[in-house]
């Protein structure tokens, strides 16, 4: 299976319109491009391609991502245990780059947020570079509280949606 | 698809050579009047009860608004304005449901002893004229039942695409004559629109009316869309989206309906705002974990750094003025709202109420800050700009990202629901009281007012 890197079209797309309507355009024009997105698929066996985001996440099971206490960001003792099963993975695999996701709970403001995730996935990054990732090999996203993935509201999906998440790029 | 306001100086048979450009118009009435109308507005209660009977017209033909010919426009027309002072909460109004239509001849000479047996204390009407080009000229009168005299008088001339901002005008009209306060409801609001899951939301750049009508989206939804702000002029309107992973700010040109970026970087952006004076950008870019508050021409050129703490320092609010900006930073160790110059310099911390404190908005009117207050639950409050006289306005599970209504008296925000996720956008006048939902399509997220339109 193919990995997509969805670059759409971001500038300027004025649409033709007739100077007096006043409805909503029929063609809206084009949002920016979607996240980098990768696949997590099997081979038709079961068993993952050595080296995909689907061998990544098999090896890892769930260390691919580490968790943090409310409005902190800190990488505590099982966070680095887990990132040095992410950089032990990446080791075997050199040639792979991988993007750490920042995420909060629901229970911050939106943009302080969409920040503290940014804090979140570069507190994982600088912690597999201190391990001797190649800077290089990483970026960062975040994604605010815009994506959990425990959707109730209380303590026990609030902990497991402010995470920051690594996900290799195939 | 300009709005033009008249003077009403002449017999309603004559209006029509009385449009004028859009020189300052003659709108009240004779300074003798006022001054008397002055001491009554000291004395009245904020409750006045007002007749808004359907616009009476000089000929039911059919126009090429939505609402149909001019007499169901004229019903139209008192139906906005019934809407606008029932949700304001200061007024008693009475709809065109349930009164007579006056005649033409009597907008200009009401019946005031019909209207006094009525128990009215005020009448708001008016006329609604085709004009051969199509425009329809709108006439607004008020009028002090008791008294037996006319408080306030206006007109304008509209394209039929824009009959509602007539009614909007004449509310507000009416609003500011009776309260003392500036109008606000001839306004736009930016919004962001959400529909689907909670954990997989599609969320639109959406505009409509301060009440809800003329609501387009403006994006599709392919790509996430948050935290729009509505500039000034009211001709582009700067938001976040999502390209390649990592958050942009974007300005989309609500004329030719194109957006570009605000700007290059390979960092994350968020946060845009706009100068009072529209000149200015403000907005936050995280670098390795560690977010500030930037400044630029909103012409392009260079950013100014304006914060350097080591937390996150983010958002930002001018006062009306442009001299000052109140923002939020976690450098004390949790979310506090600060103010400082314009330049950057003076920073210092004005919330000290325990909890947390996000989002300060500056009044338009200079006297107050809107933030989120975050202790347990998140509600809207307001406080002076030196951190003083906190009060609350809401009381829910999340409420959160209060915006000012052009005049400063009322907000808007948006409230989140437990485990659903659904939002929703609300608004609040100052007292806390009043607080009722927004008609959206769907659910509404970040909502975003934009200044009294011209």
């Amino acid at each position: 299976m193919k990995t997509q890197t969805a670059i759409a079209a971001v500038f300027a797309s004025a649409l033709v319109l007739s100077a007096c309507s006043h409805k909503a355009p029929k063609i809206l024009p084009p949002d920016p491009g979607g996240s980098v997105s990768t696949d997590t698929g099997t081979a038709g066996n079961g068993a993952a391609t050595p080296g995909s985001q689907a061998d990544f996440t098999a090896q890892l099971m769930g260390q691919d991502t580490v968790y943090f206490d409310t409005d902190q960001y800190n990488i505590d003792s099982a966070d680095q245990q887990a990132l040095a099963a992410q950089v032990a993975w990446l080791a075997k695999y050199p040639a792979k780059r991988a993007t750490i996701q920042g995420h909060t709970d629901e229970r911050g403001t939106r943009e302080y947020n969409l920040a503290l995730g940014e804090r979140r996935a570069n507190a994982a990054k600088n912690y597999l570079v201190s391990l001797g990732v190649d800077a290089s090999r990483l970026t960062t996203q975040t994604f605010g509280k815009d994506q959990p993935v425990a959707l109730e509201s209380n303590e026990e999906a609030w902990a497991k949606n402010r995470r920051a998440v690594t996900i290799t790029i195939d | 698809m300009k709005l033009i306001r008249f003077a009403i100086l002449a017999p309603l048979a004559m209006t029509g050579v009385a449009l004028l450009a859009q020189a300052p118009a003659v709108t009240s009435s004779p300074a003798a009047t006022a001054e008397n109308y002055e001491e009554v507005v000291g004395t009245a209660d904020n409750d006045a009860k007002i007749a808004i009977p359907a616009f009476a017209t000089n000929a039911d033909v059919a126009t090429q608004t939505s609402a149909g010919t001019t007499s169901a426009l004229g019903l139209s027309l008192a139906s906005v304005i019934y809407g606008d002072l029932k949700n304001n909460g200061l007024f008693k109004p009475t709809g065109p449901g349930s009164l007579p239509r006056p005649a033409l001849a009597q907008i200009q000479a009401p019946d005031y002893p019909g209207w006094q047996g009525r128990g009215t204390d005020m009448l708001l009407q008016g006329y609604v004229r085709a004009e051969a080009d199509g425009n329809l000229t709108v006439g607004c009168y008020l009028y002090d039942v008791s008294l037996g005299q006319q408080l306030a008088k206006a007109g304008w001339t509209v394209p039929p695409g824009e009959w509602r901002r007539a009614a909007h005008k004449c509310a507000d009209l009416a609003y500011s004559r009776l309260s003392g306060e500036n109008p606000f409801f001839d306004s736009r609001i930016a919004y962001i629109a959400e529909t689907g899951p909670k954990g997989h939301r599609m969320k639109r750049l959406a505009v409509m009316d301060s009440d809800g009508a003329n609501h387009t989206y403006l994006t599709t939804g392919q790509s996430t869309a948050l935290t729009p702000r509505y500039s000034p002029d009211y001709s582009k309107i700067l938001y976040l989206s999502y390209f390649n992973g990592s958050p942009r700010i974007y300005v989309y040109d609500l004329a030719s309906k194109s957006q570009k970026l605000l700007l290059q970087s390979p960092n994350p952006l968020f946060a845009p705002r706009w100068s009072p004076d529209g000149r200015s950008i403000l907005y936050s870019m995280a670098i390795a974990g560690n977010t500030d508050i930037y400044k630029m021409s909103s012409s392009g050129g260079a950013s100014v750094k304006l914060t350097s703490s080591p937390g996150i320092d983010i958002g930002g609010s001018f006062s009306p003025d442009g001299s000052k900006i109140v923002f939020e930073s976690d450098r004390s160790g949790s979310q506090q709202v600060y103010v400082m110059d314009a330049d950057g310099s003076g920073q210092k911390r004005i919330s000290f109420f325990g909890g947390r404190a996000a989002t300060p908005e500056w009044s338009p009117r200079g006297d107050q800050i809107a933030f989120t207050h975050i202790a347990g639950n998140f509600r809207i409050a307001v406080m002076d700009p030196a951190g003083g006289s906190m009060h609350y306005l809401t009381d829910s599970w999340q409420d959160e990202a209060p915006t000012w209504a052009p005049n400063g008296r009322v907000i808007q925000f948006f409230r989140t629901t437990r485990n659903t996720g659904q939002t929703g956008i609300w608004q609040v006048d100052l007292t806390g009281k009043n607080e009722r939902k927004l008609a959206t399509p769907g659910d509404g997220a970040d909502p975003a007012w934009g200044p009294l339109r011209p």
